[in-house]
Formats: C-alpha cells, sequence, structure tokens
C-alpha cells in the first residue's frame, strides 16, 4: 500500500494520446469514407461541445471547490455570439429575402442595428466568443470572491446569474432573437454548413479544442497553481496563512472555465444549427453538474466521458421514452452518488477490487 | 531600548457582546521569545486573529515594524498581505493540507512569489528541493515526504505545520500551542528548536503545559492574559509567584476558597 498523491503519468499520457486519435483522426476517416452519416458525426461533434462545458465545470468544482450552478450560461454566450456571424452570413438567404436576420424583419427593422455591424467579420465574432464570457466572468467573480461569497451561497449566485440573463435573452427588444434565438444558418467562412466536408471540419474543430482544454487542464496540475488551487478546495482558509491571495487564484480560475464553456457553445451552434435562451435555463447548467459527477469529479477524463455517456443516453432515450428521461437522469445521479461516488473512471479499479476480493471469500 | 516590532495599544474586540479583548498593551521586541499563558477564554487566540487579520480590531493601534515611519498598519490588512509582510502563524489544531504530500506541503509554504502568475509559470528550483530537504530533515518526515498529510499523526501534524511555518522565513511566529499532541520528548525538542529559533526571527508563542512554558521561558518573558487585557508580565518566575496571577490561573481555588 502506499500512500503517494503522484499519479503515474505514462498510461495517462498515453491513454490520453490514444483516446485523442480516436476522436481526431479515427471518426473523421470514417465519415469521409461514408461508413459514420454526417448526422452521426455532428451529433458526436456537440457531445464534444458538451464535453468542454463539463470540463469547464469540473474545473471549477472538482479541482477549486467552487460549484458553479450556472456554466451554461458561458457556454451559451459563446453559443450566441458565434451565432451573431452565423446569422450575418445568411445575407439575403432569410424567409423575407431581406439583408438583415428574419426576426429583426419581423420586429420591424428596416435596418441593422448598429452592435450587429461588426459581427460580419468571423475573427471579430470570435474575439467576442472569448471577451464577453471572460469580462463577464470577471465582473462577477470579482463582485462574488472579494464578498467572499462561499459554498452553497455561490452556487445559488451563480444559478441566479444564468436564470437572469435567460430572461433577459428570451426579450425581444435585446434584438437577439427573442424565445427562437438564432436558427436556420447557412454558411460559415464562405462553406456550406450543409456540406459533409464543414461537419467534418467543425467536427474536428471540437474534438482538438477538447482535447487542448484536456491538455491544459493537465499542465495546470503539474503546476503549483494546480496545488493552491486543491488547496482552496480543501481549506481556503489555511490558504491565506500561506500568503496566498485565494481571491485572486479563484478569479483566475473562473474565468479561465467561463472561456472554456464559451468556446465550446460557440462550436456548438453552427453543429447543432440553433441556439436559444432555452440553453441558459438554470436546469442546463445542473444536468452540465450531472455529467461531472457520473463521470468522475475532480479527474481530467471523467467530466469528458460523463458528457458524452450522458449525452448518448439521452439522445436514445429522448427518442425511445421521451417522457422517461428526466426520471432516469435523476435516478442515474442518485445511483451515481449512493454507489459510485468516483464516477465512471472508478469503475475498473471497483471492478478489480472486486474480483481480486472474491476468490478468497 | 529599540523600537518594538509589533505594537499592540489599546485595542479591544468584541463578539455578540462578548469583550473577547479590552484595552490590550502589548510590545514584541526583535529577536524576542515571549510566551503568552492565560486561562480558557482569555483572549489569547483572538489576540492571534488580530495579529494575523482574521479579526479585525474595533479600536486600537496595530503595528509592524521597528521603524516608526514606515511601520505597517496591520489592521488595514488582509490575512495574506500579512503573510507576505512576515507574520507567519501556526494554528491551535494541527492545520495542514490534509490532501497534499508532506513534499507539497512543503512546497506551497516556501518563500518566494505568490501570484497567480508566479504559480503558473514558476519551476520548482534545486535550492528549492534543498531547502525542502533541509527541512523535512528538521522535522524528521523525510520518510513520509510522499504521504497524504491527513494521514499523518497528530504530533507529526504538529511538526509538519512548524516546518510550513518555517519554510517561508517569517519575521515573526505566531505559534498557538505547539506542543498539543506531542509526547514529552517530542516536546522538549520543539522547545528547544524555538529557543534556537529566537534572536534570528521573534515569536510568540501560546502554552497552557507549564513544563514546556519553564522551558523555552529560561530567558524571555512571560505575558498573562486575562479577561482580554494582560494582567502582567515578567519573568517565569516572578509571574508564577504573583498573586493576582495564582488567583486568575495557577492555584485558583487551592488556597484562597474555604
Amino acid at each position: 500500500m502506499t500512500f503517494s498523491t503522484r499519479p503515474a503519468p505514462r498510461l495517462g499520457t498515453m491513454l490520453l494520446l490514444a483516446l485523442g486519435a480516436a476522436l481526431v483522426v479515427v471518426l473523421p476517416l470514417l465519415h469521409a469514407t461514408g461508413l459514420l452519416s454526417s448526422f452521426t458525426l455532428s451529433v458526436w461533434g456537440k457531445y464534444l461541445c458538451y464535453a468542454l462545458l463539463a470540463l469547464s465545470v469540473d474545473l471549477l468544482w472538482g479541482h477549486t471547490g467552487l460549484l458553479s450552478l450556472g456554466q451554461a450560461l458561458f457556454f451559451t454566450l459563446g453559443g450566441y455570439l458565434h451565432g451573431m456571424y452565423l446569422m450575418r452570413m445568411i445575407g439575403e438567404l432569410g424567409q423575407y429575402r431581406k439583408p438583415i436576420p428574419d426576426f429583426l424583419v419581423f420586429l420591424g427593422w428596416e435596418r441593422l442595428p448598429a452592435f450587429w455591424e461588426p459581427f460580419a467579420s468571423f475573427p471579430f465574432a470570435i474575439a467576442m466568443v472569448f471577451l464577453i464570457p471572460g469580462l463577464v466572468a470577471f465582473g462577477f467573480g470579482y463582485l462574488a470572491f472579494r464578498s467572499r461569497v462561499k459554498g452553497v451561497y455561490f452556487s445559488i449566485l451563480t444559478q441566479a446569474l444564468t436564470y437572469a440573463a435567460s430572461i433577459m435573452f428570451f426579450r425581444n427588444n435585446l434584438l437577439l432573437g427573442g424565445n427562437n434565438g438564432f436558427t436556420d444558418f447557412k454558411f460559415i467562412l464562405g462553406y456550406r454548413l450543409d456540406d459533409p466536408g464543414t461537419t467534418r471540419a467543425l467536427y474536428v474543430a471540437s474534438a482538438v479544442a477538447l482535447l487542448l482544454a484536456v491538455a491544459f487542464c493537465r499542465w495546470l496540475r503539474s503546476t503549483k497553481f494546480g496545488l493552491v488551487q486543491h488547496a482552496i478546495r480543501d481549506g481556503e482558509n489555511r490558504v491565506l496563512f500561506s500568503g496566498y491571495a485565494a481571491v485572486h487564484f479563484k478569479l483566475f480560475v473562473f474565468v479561465v472555465a467561463a472561456l472554456m464553456a464559451a468556446v465550446g457553445g460557440a462550436l456548438y451552434t453552427p453543429q447543432v444549427g440553433i441556439i436559444n435562451p432555452g440553453e441558459m435555463q438554470p436546469e442546463k447548467s445542473l444536468e452540465a453538474v450531472v455529467w461531472v459527477a457520473l463521470g468522475g469529479r475532480g479527474t481530467l477524463l471523467g467530466p469528458a466521458l460523463g458528457a458524452v455517456s450522458v449525452n448518448a443516453l439521452k439522445s436514445w432515450a429522448t427518442r425511445a421514452y421521451p417522457d422517461l428521461w428526466l426520471i432516469l437522469l435523476g435516478g442515474i445521479f442518485v445511483l451515481a452518488v449512493l454507489f459510485l461516488p468516483g464516477g465512471l473512471v472508478s469503475l475498473p479499479a471497483r471492478l478489480r477490487a472486486l474480483f481480486s476480493r472474491r476468490p478468497s471469500s | 531600548m529599540p523600537h518594538p516590532l509589533l505594537t499592540v495599544e489599546d485595542v479591544a474586540k468584541a463578539y455578540d457582546g462578548f469583550q473577547a479583548i479590552s484595552n490590550l498593551n502589548f510590545y514584541l521586541f526583535p529577536g524576542e521569545l515571549r510566551t503568552v499563558i492565560g486561562p480558557n477564554g482569555a483572549g489569547k487566540s483572538t489576540f492571534f486573529d488580530l495579529l494575523t487579520g482574521r479579526a479585525k480590531p474595533d479600536r486600537g493601534r496595530l503595528e509592524f515594524g521597528t521603524d516608526p515611519a514606515a511601520s505597517h498598519d496591520l489592521a488595514a490588512l488582509s490575512e495574506h498581505e500579512i503573510n507576505r509582510l512576515g507574520i507567519g502563524r501556526k494554528f491551535q489544531t494541527p492545520s495542514v493540507y490534509a490532501y497534499h504530500s508532506v513534499w507539497e506541503n512543503l512546497l506551497l509554504s516556501l518563500r518566494g512569489p505568490r501570484g497567480v502568475f508566479a504559480a503558473l509559470f514558476q519551476r520548482t528550483g534545486p535550492a528549492d528541493h534543498a531547502r525542502i530537504e533541509d527541512l523535512l530533515e528538521l522535522i524528521r518526515l523525510g520518510e513520509k515526504r510522499h504521504w497524504q498529510a491527513g494521514l499523518l499523526s497528530h504530533g507529526e501534524k504538529q511538526w509538519l505545520e512548524l516546518g510550513m511555518l518555517l519554510a517561508q522565513e517569517p519575521k515573526v511566529l505566531l505559534i498557538d500551542e505547539p506542543a498539543a499532541g506531542m509526547t514529552d520528548e517530542e516536546t522538549y525538542r520543539t522547545g528547544e528548536l524555538l529557543l534556537s529559533l529566537a534572536g534570528r526571527h521573534s515569536l510568540i508563542v501560546i502554552e497552557h503545559d507549564m513544563t514546556f512554558v519553564r522551558q523555552i521561558a529560561r530567558q524571555g518573558q512571560v505575558t498573562v492574559l486575562h479577561q482580554g487585557s494582560v494582567l502582567c508580565e515578567g519573568r517565569f518566575e516572578e509571574v508564577q509567584s504573583d498573586p493576582k496571577v495564582r488567583e486568575v490561573y495557577l492555584g485558583r481555588g487551592k488556597h484562597d476558597r474555604g
């Protein structure tokens, strides 16, 4: 029996590379040779975007002890900001054949509102995908952490934040499409979105983004920052007496997590083809917490594994038993908490322990 | 007489109407080892809370620094800022990072930049490793460097926390009941360690164990706290024979009642 807290790095790296290769190379190859449909590939692309959201929840909850119940807000903001670019790219191909998005025509607008103008530029939109969620996270985090809002109060505040934002986005006079949000996208960077090549490119972008995020989290854990982060999770008061300003560390993590979620959202919008305020309703953020809990909180691959497996199950269950899905999801959460507190990633070790005990009894 | 390193004048602190500290005057001089004793509820831990920024005084002066023109007002600073000035604290109940290894506990405590970006990009150099090795030897936890700190015994945690405190190389060490949970031999060794630190560092040690107090207060002064203010101050023998002290603390009930 050893008490070492250092994980074996070799096996982890190899597993990571193998999974990475499977995601980035194998699935797109299957698609290119026609063995995998565009629909299936874009569904997998969606799962990977959700995995980014799960990773961002775990960076906060699993590694810093900050249970954010509003992380889908940053995901949706990223989705909207990229969506604004995609809306501009529809050009005059909308239902009303006007140079401005359909919902604006419907609201009686003749010309584009000023804040919509720069979104015709892809680089500008991408810059905003980082800037706006980053600023929102910074502002909210600064206020919350400075006032030493902690624990369940922090969770409630994040939930309130995403709820308030969803109410705001449901309103038509925000000029962001009201309850319908954005849809009917046609082009991205001049390529047709219904082209298989575009589907593949977007999928690969999602897989690469996820791998980069996982690699970043892995690197973070190897730094002194990672040690401080875990120390904050385990005993924040003690950290202050070691001379670390916990506020700065938490703020940094909160902003990074928001950016991670925003990138996930930005990749989600073109692959799913719609973004609306429903995505920032509180239950979406709660769902992301369930993915992390099921996959394995505070582990490297657990969040992504949880996000992909729960959403794959959801895709099947919402077709096979649409009325039972929420009960199923709740049941999974309860069972995971009761019987598999380490999540899916702890399953191999649990099974090994079970089988090695059996012959002797 | 040199200027004190820590100046505490007319400080008061109340919690929900309970006067934990009242009219407290206290001076710590550079290189001094001061022992603070007092019955439960005398305000000893509150005193440390005030010095480390965990609690803010209702009134009074809390200053740090031997140069009156450039001293720091501790009441205006937060915990981590006070720590960075060079005031380190060891808590009454051993307070280590339970899920980090012994080695990591020391690494986190090593003196050096404390900012977010330093934590991200600064590598642990050979000098850091050497320093941690020295500390591990001093606190006799070299064999258990990879153990999770939470799995150590109570006494070992006390030693680890002392090591963490020393890793910070603070100017002032505030040490709350260092000997609790230690064997007699360990207690003695702790005492000798603290005595060896005096001179280079300044120390305030809160303690209940009178054998230990007698050991560490050989040269230094003892301050007796009672109901939030200083009852008396002096050499251990003087304090021990002071009738006021005997009444409130040492021999209460034995001689005077009846």
